[in-house]
């Protein structure tokens, strides 16, 4: 979870669901992915293009979470947890990136492209093919985003 | 089944196909690649993110 995202959350920036006065609707997200030898973690506050992936078929910035919202609406659970994933998985569909990657950062890009969490995976190329982020369960342990 | 390829749609059937994954504590992945004449013609993978860690919301004992 990126450290910025956390200070926004007290601020009420993000809107993973519609309601509240500074959200009358939800935000729209993006998931960009990010080279290997890139430096992205925890410290990132902003979308940027720096290390990102390049290759036919995917464009700068990534992709949009293509649910509807973006998250599924976010649920306290039986043990106090808030928790939210994204409604959707997130797939990039034929795509040519044969410099290895190994992240991908979400983003908030109605509110300014500012990050929300970093995930990392084993190092992956593709050719030719569909680079598919499958969303685990949304509940209190395994939820995307959780607040204990 | 037309498997999309470096080299445009090709019949799987002309292709060797191989699988494989890694399950651990982070991610399970699985992916498949095809290769034509040892080239390799076209690489999917997908990967299921596991548990991340949960942000711990505290609060501060008032004059504690």
């Amino acid at each position: 979870m990126c450290t910025s995202f956390k200070v926004e959350l007290l601020n009420g920036i993000h809107g993973f669901g519609a309601g509240g006065p500074a959200h009358a609707s939800a935000d729209s997200f993006k998931a960009a992915l990010y080279l290997t030898s890139a430096t992205i973690n925890a410290g990132a506050t902003v979308y940027t293009v720096t290390g990102e992936v390049s290759g036919a078929g995917y464009s700068a910035g990534g992709v949009d979470l293509t649910g509807s919202p973006d998250w599924i609406a976010p649920t306290a659970g039986a043990t106090t947890t808030a928790y939210t994933t994204p409604t959707a998985n997130i797939v990039y569909t034929t795509v040519t990136l044969t410099t290895a990657f190994n992240c991908v950062m979400i983003y908030n890009s109605t509110q300014g492209n500012k990050a929300v969490s970093v995930h990392t995976f084993g190092d992956q190329t593709i050719t030719a093919g569909t680079f598919t982020l499958t969303m685990p369960t949304n509940n209190e342990t395994t939820g995307m985003i959780r607040i204990a | 089944m037309l498997i999309t390829t470096t080299k445009g749609l090709i019949d799987e059937s002309l292709l060797v196909k191989k699988t494989g994954g890694i399950d651990n504590d982070d991610e399970r992945t699985t992916w498949v690649e095809y290769r034509l004449d040892g080239e390799l013609v076209h690489r999917s993978a997908n990967v299921t993110l596991k548990k991340m860690p949960a942000m711990f919301g505290e609060t501060a004992k008032i004059g504690g």
